[in-house]
């Protein structure tokens, strides 16, 4: 057991990975040389080759499917993007290639590509840099889409996501990268599955449901509400295509209540799935509407603006205050 | 300062000057070793093209020349004919969903894909009946997709747009304008590194090259040098807008040429000479010449799609380019040349005929993929990671 940031975490895993597979790839824009803008990939370069860990150059759409031809023929290629917004570019070839192809060729090749994203906001980054995007990824069937909240997560999941034969969408809270935990990157195996959701803190009144940057927000909410002798549940979702629905409704089913967090929009976010699968398997469970916290309708904001803009403690326990009341 | 800024500034801790004096010297080596690389590909290619040439101009007999171009005439006369059932079988609402015929084009697939071996790699358009059946999956395969029968190549699923037959190294059927380019570039950059002397094929139109994909392609490809060609499929239309008013600039294969890769015109109407253009951007591809770009001027005698109603053209025009339908050009260099005759395109017809009668038959007789099917093959079995 050491301290590991995410950062690090997420450099040992892809560190382990090459070392694993001789046909696992680094590829995307400056991940060599340089490590990486969040130097998630550092020394990676130095230790594995030019040939293994890939400087491209400034073409998303190029990177992502050149990763597939790699992945057609054998490769397993780890593609970072190394903003959030910039993957937009290659959406053409997420959503209609690497999503795609699978099922195209009948399951006849396939497709272990991982896009790591660093993704949300909290670091000042502005727009274009601080996007929630879950949402567009996993409303396409054909790709996985996990995000890990802690280092521990972080490593595990992304050996996973790795390993794993179709391609998967593996979101970085980069507000969370430099949060630092215990980790035994030696250890016999993962802790969890992939796709499994986690109960993250026990309790009794009301759950609250959050994955990536806003599991830290609910856990802190949840420990000042106890101050106030409320009895907060949180479910770390940690993979949102596909859903661990069951864990959701165990939870809810014991506790009645249900708020979703998410920094991306509420409008149209995954709040709105997970509220009406709840609402149809829970019903004569639930206490109150299930309630959602999560970004207003706009472009992201300034820097200056941003701690107002996020889903924060206060509007967490606001809504959990409604909750109650109902 | 953006973060790619800062990033690129946290990398550089020497003086711009310093930076660039290696920024200068990393260039002139990259291009060194890229005119090496090169001038042995072409010096291979050379030796490979004399043999092919004097192969073809051996006298008629076993695999000589009228055999060849009789083979030839065949694939082209089996792509034209397919697609003329496709026409029926469509009007009878027996193929649904859209059409996208070649006719007229016929010598670019036939050609180019002459110059492959089956272990080259093949990406392709939404007008891919003529690449599929070319790159040698069968009509009744084909057929069977086109009427949506579990016994098509992509299960019935994929229909005239997204043919697919991984066995065979066909990778698609790409409905999306240049969507294929960067998968091509990854089978060929996945081939370098393998050290397979194989060669991937891209055909996309040119209406692809005004889309952002093909230029990053074509720059990832030249600068890494895959082992890529880039088979640009040039039929004066991007759906319904004229070359002109398409590109500023239009000569394509002089664009294609500013990223630093061989690329020449080839008249796609005669398919020998596609094929030998082909052969020499194959085996210079093949010998470590890096990407070579063929843009193959043809031209389609059907609309864009069954949909269209082909207002953008004058009839005029269509007509003249039919003087120089490749079935023609090459049916009367044969009848010159080589003593063919109109018996011997009889029997290539009614052969071609029977070969296109059973594949429907046949396909007819498939039944469908079950409904339920659907939700299969949308993501693999889970495999169990650490």
């Amino acid at each position: 057991m050491s301290s590991f940031t995410m950062v690090k975490a997420l450099n040992e895993a892809l560190r382990k990975e090459l070392e694993a597979d001789p046909k696992t790839l680094v590829m995307g824009e400056d991940v060599g040389r340089l490590g990486g803008v969040f130097r998630v990939t550092d020394g990676l370069h130095k230790d594995f080759g030019e040939d293994r860990v890939i400087d491209t150059p400034l073409a998303e759409s190029g990177i992502v499917g050149t990763a597939i031809g790699l992945a057609l023929r054998g490769y397993r290629p780890v593609v970072e993007i190394q903003f959030d917004g910039f993957v937009y570019p290659a959406f053409d070839q997420i959503v209609s290639q690497l999503a795609k192809m699978h099922a195209r060729a009948l399951g006849h090749v396939k497709l272990p590509v991982t896009v790591r994203i660093p993704y949300a906001g909290g670091i000042g980054a502005v727009e274009h840099h601080s996007e929630s995007h879950e949402a567009y990824f996993a409303h396409t069937a054909g790709l996985k889409v996990v995000t890990p909240s802690n280092p521990v997560d972080a490593y595990w999941m992304l050996r996973q996501a790795v390993r794993c034969d179709d391609p998967v969408i593996f979101l970085e809270p980069k507000r969370r990268y430099w949060d630092k935990a215990e980790l035994d990157p030696n250890a016999a195996g993962a802790p969890s599955r992939l796709h499994d959701a986690r109960v993250a803190r026990e309790g009794r009144d009301a759950t609250l449901i959050a994955y990536g940057p806003m599991v830290k927000v609910c856990l802190d909410a949840a420990a000042a509400a106890e101050e106030d002798g409320r009895s907060l549940e949180v479910v770390d979702l940690r993979s949102l295509s596909p859903l661990d629905f069951d864990t959701v409704t165990a939870s809810v089913q014991r506790t009645g209540r249900a708020v979703v967090v998410h920094e991306a929009p509420v409008f149209m976010g995954m709040g709105a799935e997970l509220a009406a699968r709840i609402t149809e398997r829970c019903f004569y469970a639930l206490e109150a509407p299930v309630l959602r916290v999560g970004g207003y309708f706009a472009p992201y904001p300034p820097s200056r603006v941003e701690e107002t803009f996020l889903p924060d403690l206060d509007r967490v326990l606001d809504a959990v205050d409604r909750s109650l009341a109902f | 300062m953006s973060p790619r800024r800062a990033a690129a500034a946290a990398a550089g801790v020497r003086g711009a000057a310093g930076v660039r004096d290696e920024a200068v010297q990393v260039h002139e080596r990259a291009a060194r070793g890229r005119t090496v690389q090169r001038e042995q590909g072409v010096q291979r290619e050379q030796a490979v093209q004399e043999q092919a040439v004097q192969e073809r101009a051996a006298p008629d007999g076993g695999g000589g020349r009228a055999a060849h171009r009789r083979d030839l005439l065949r694939r082209m006369l089996l792509v034209r004919r397919f697609e003329e059932r496709c026409v029926e079988l469509y009007s009878a609402g027996e193929v649904r969903g859209f059409v996208h015929l070649c006719i007229g084009e016929e010598a670019v697939p036939v050609g180019v894909l002459e110059a492959l071996t089956s272990d080259d790699a093949v990406v392709s358009t939404y007008r891919e009946h003529g690449h599929a059946l070319a790159r040698g999956i069968p009509a009744e395969s084909v057929m069977a997709e086109m009427l949506g029968r579990v016994t098509g190549c992509s299960r019935g699923r994929g229909g005239s747009m997204h043919l697919f037959d991984a066995s065979r190294r066909f990778y698609g059927g790409h409905a999306i304008v240049a969507g294929g380019l960067p998968v091509a570039a990854g089978l060929a950059l996945a081939d370098r590194m393998r050290g397979d002397e194989r060669v991937t094929c891209c055909f996309f139109g040119d209406g692809a090259m005004a889309e952002g994909e093909f230029h990053e392609t074509a720059n990832l490809a030249a600068l890494w040098g895959l082992p890529l060609v880039l088979a640009c499929e040039n039929n004066l239309y991007a759906m319904g807008t004229p070359l002109a008013r398409e590109h500023a600039v239009t000569d394509l294969a002089l664009r294609a040429a500013s990223y630093g890769m061989a690329a020449w015109p080839v008249d796609g109407m005669d398919v020998l000479a596609v094929e030998k253009a082909a052969r020499r951007a194959a085996g210079a591809v093949r010998a470590g010449g890096g990407p070579h770009f063929l843009e193959l001027r043809t031209y389609r005698f059907r609309a864009h799609s069954m949909y269209d109603p082909d207002r953008y053209r004058e009839r005029s025009e269509i007509e003249r380019w039919k003087a120089r339908d490749p079935l023609r050009v090459l049916g009367d260099r044969m009848r010159a040349e080589d003593g063919f005759g109109d018996e011997d395109l009889d029997a290539l017809e009614r052969d071609v005929a029977a070969e296109l009668d059973r594949a429907v038959e046949r396909a007819r007789a498939a039944g469908e993929e079950p409904v339920e099917d659907l939700l299969r093959f949308v993501t693999g079995p889970p495999r169990e990671g650490p």
